[in-house]
């Protein structure tokens, strides 16, 4: 295993203004380990393309100050450029080419000449499932192929830090699992540090050692994933009434055991259960709602997510900011949101 | 705002997973893309065919249609075609603007410009490379009108000296309007820029000597747009090869026009290069 010093990232106050735009990134400050998997997480439009691009040295940056690999990215670009991977939110290809000249232009441009260039080449076409396309021209490739290439190709001069950004977005769950395994890979066997921007809660919660979410150009916080559920505590329950005049009288019922939260049943009543009161419980709920005669037809009780963090620091539900997002995007090419994967923490209980 | 408390940067000296990764020469950079532009090019005939087939229509159009006008007095050739073929070395090297073009304009878009800013190639490699792979279509373009000179016995006063000098003019010609494309192409980043320029220069060439020598046009405005359009001066050089013989001042005249096109596209081009690739 290679050494993984100074493969880290470190942000100090990072801002990008964009000519007659607002600030996309609002002064920013984080630290990435050597190593480590920092999941970037947010809406569309709120910092996290911009960022990726200002540290992988394609876009200049507006004030501040960030370091990738030991360099400095205002004045050392080509020293990052050489430590680096990446594989930015558009897959960037060329339709005439097939997938092994892509790999090998790429690795003659990094120096990696002749026979080396081929063997890695094939080692990158195994290690993504491209070994049978490889000769294929990447115009008739679809969209997951794609992706899988363009990852290939941030990981042909074996970077010691690798920025993804949103890089399952369009894959199948096999694909989006397969690709989880390889950056975990990189990470543990191969000391790389990855920055990997999501939309996606499940997939900063389930591969990133640490999180930072940044909403309109600011990191509203950070930490591991357990730190950030941990900061919510307490449990969210959510009742499905039978009746408007049952869901009528459910919020008075149920204010004594938490705050009111956002529901994800349209119609149905959600509390955030109060951290620390042992009456504040599923049980207590059920029988409260029993003994006042309120008929419910499902009672669900959901862990605290990534999600319901974003919801506690910016008012805002990551699905929600990114529609807002969307209408007022200040990011350059921001694509379409996808449906977010489904919440696995949702437990039905009744 | 938090301010900068960090400490300068210091190279890293260990840890290096990737002691390969420092980048091959210019020339081999420039090499391995021009070699990419033109196999880009060639795999698809839309790409190429228009610039070697179009000029060639234009000639046998303009051949049969105006052959009667080498009975004006004063006509400086026997036949038409003798006058008319390098209508098509010109129209040729108009295609190279495209060619150079569209080539940068599809790495723009498709985003593999920023594929390629990521590893340690110099931003000029992929310019000269697409103006590069630009030329080779041109010259291949060129050896079949060359061809077509020799299959239709065109009278070539110039001998075989002259040949190697019409190939080079229109190589030069090729290269001055590819830089215009690459120029156009990195300050626009968009297709529709380069197909809105391409009628213009169409119209470039028809506004010049390219169909009639300037002192037997009547038209007081239109002789008078051939003396500034400094496509008549190219036309006019390369024509000089094939029915004059060789004229020193109709080929300075012409080389000149070559030299500052040419600088011009290449500031241009190293202008709108600086400003997309504003990177550290």
């Amino acid at each position: 295993m290679a050494s993984s010093e100074n493969n880290g990232i470190e942000v100090r106050g990072l801002v990008k203004q964009f000519k007659k735009g607002p600030k996309a990134v609002d002064g920013i400050d984080l630290d990435v380990a050597p190593g480590e998997i920092y999941g970037f997480l947010g809406p569309n439009g709120a910092g996290k393309s911009t960022t990726v691009n200002m540290l992988v040295t394609l876009l200049p940056i507006t004030a501040g100050r960030a370091t990738v690999a030991g360099w400095d990215v205002a004045t050392q670009g080509s020293h990052v450029r050489t430590a680096i991977g990446a594989a930015l939110q558009a897959v960037a290809l060329d339709k005439f080419l097939t997938g092994r000249e892509h790999l090998k232009l790429i690795a003659s441009l990094q120096g990696i000449t002749g026979d080396r260039a081929s063997r890695r080449a094939e080692v990158l076409l195994e290690r993504v499932g491209l070994e049978d396309a490889a000769d294929r021209k990447v115009g008739g490739y679809s969209g997951g192929m794609q992706r899988r290439l363009d990852l290939a190709l941030a990981l042909v001069h074996e970077p010691r830090v690798l920025f993804l950004d949103e890089p399952t977005t369009g894959l199948d769950p096999q694909s989006r699992t397969a690709l989880w395994e390889e950056v975990r890979r990189l990470a543990t066997d191969e000391g790389v540090t990855v920055f990997l921007t999501t939309q996606y809660l499940e997939e900063a919660d389930v591969l990133a050692d640490r999180v930072g979410i940044i909403n309109a150009g600011t990191i509203v916080a950070e930490g591991t994933p357990a730190e950030l559920k941990a900061e919510i505590g307490a449990p969210t329950v959510e009742l499905v009434p039978a009746s408007d005049a049952d869901r009528a009288r459910l919020p008075g019922l149920l204010a004594q055991f938490g705050t009111e939260a956002a529901p994800e049943v349209p119609g149905s009543v959600a509390v955030r259960l109060h951290r620390g009161d042992d009456r504040a419980s599923l049980v207590s709920i059920v029988r409260a709602v029993d003994d006042a005669g309120v008929a419910v037809r499902e009672v669900r009780q959901h862990e605290p997510t990534l999600d319901d963090v974003f919801l506690l620091k910016t008012g805002l539900t990551l699905e929600g900011a990114a529609s807002d997002a969307d209408v007022a995007a200040s990011e350059p090419g921001p694509r379409s949101p996808e449906p977010a994967p489904a919440d696995p923490t949702a437990e039905p209980v009744a | 705002m938090t301010t900068s408390t960090t400490s300068t940067a210091a190279p890293p000296t260990t840890g290096i997973i990737n002691p390969h990764a420092t980048g091959t020469s210019l020339a081999n950079q420039v090499g391995l893309l021009a070699r990419r532009s033109v196999r880009s090019s060639l795999s698809s005939p839309a790409g190429y065919m228009p610039g070697i087939v179009m000029p060639l229509i234009l000639l046998t159009i303009n051949s049969s249609g105006l052959s009667a006008a080498t009975r004006i007095p004063g006509f400086p050739a026997d036949r038409y075609l003798d006058f008319a073929i390098v209508i098509t070395f010109m129209q040729s090297a108009l295609f190279a603007t495209s060619s150079a073009g569209l080539g940068l304009v599809r790495d723009i878009e498709s985003g593999f410009l920023d594929r390629l800013a990521l590893t340690p190639m110099r931003a000029g490699a992929l310019v000269v490379a697409q103006i590069s792979g630009a030329i080779a279509i041109a010259l291949g373009a060129s050896l079949v009108y060359i061809s077509i000179m020799f299959i239709t016995q065109v009278d070539f006063h110039t001998g075989p000296l002259g040949v190697l000098a019409l190939l080079g003019l229109s190589m030069w010609t090729a290269f001055s309007f590819a830089t215009i494309g690459a120029w156009i192409a990195l300050r626009s980043g968009e297709s529709e820029a380069l197909q809105g320029i391409f009628p213009l220069l169409f119209a470039t060439l028809f506004l010049s000597t390219t169909n009639m020598p300037r002192d037997l046009i009547q038209a007081d405005w239109f002789r008078a747009i051939t003396r500034v359009n400094p496509v008549s001066y190219m036309v006019d050089a390369m024509r000089s090869l094939i029915i004059t013989g060789w004229d020193g001042r109709v080929l300075l005249e012409g080389a000149g026009v070559l030299l500052a096109v040419s600088l011009i596209g290449v500031a241009g081009c190293a202008r709108s290069l600086r400003r997309r690739m504003a990177k550290a």
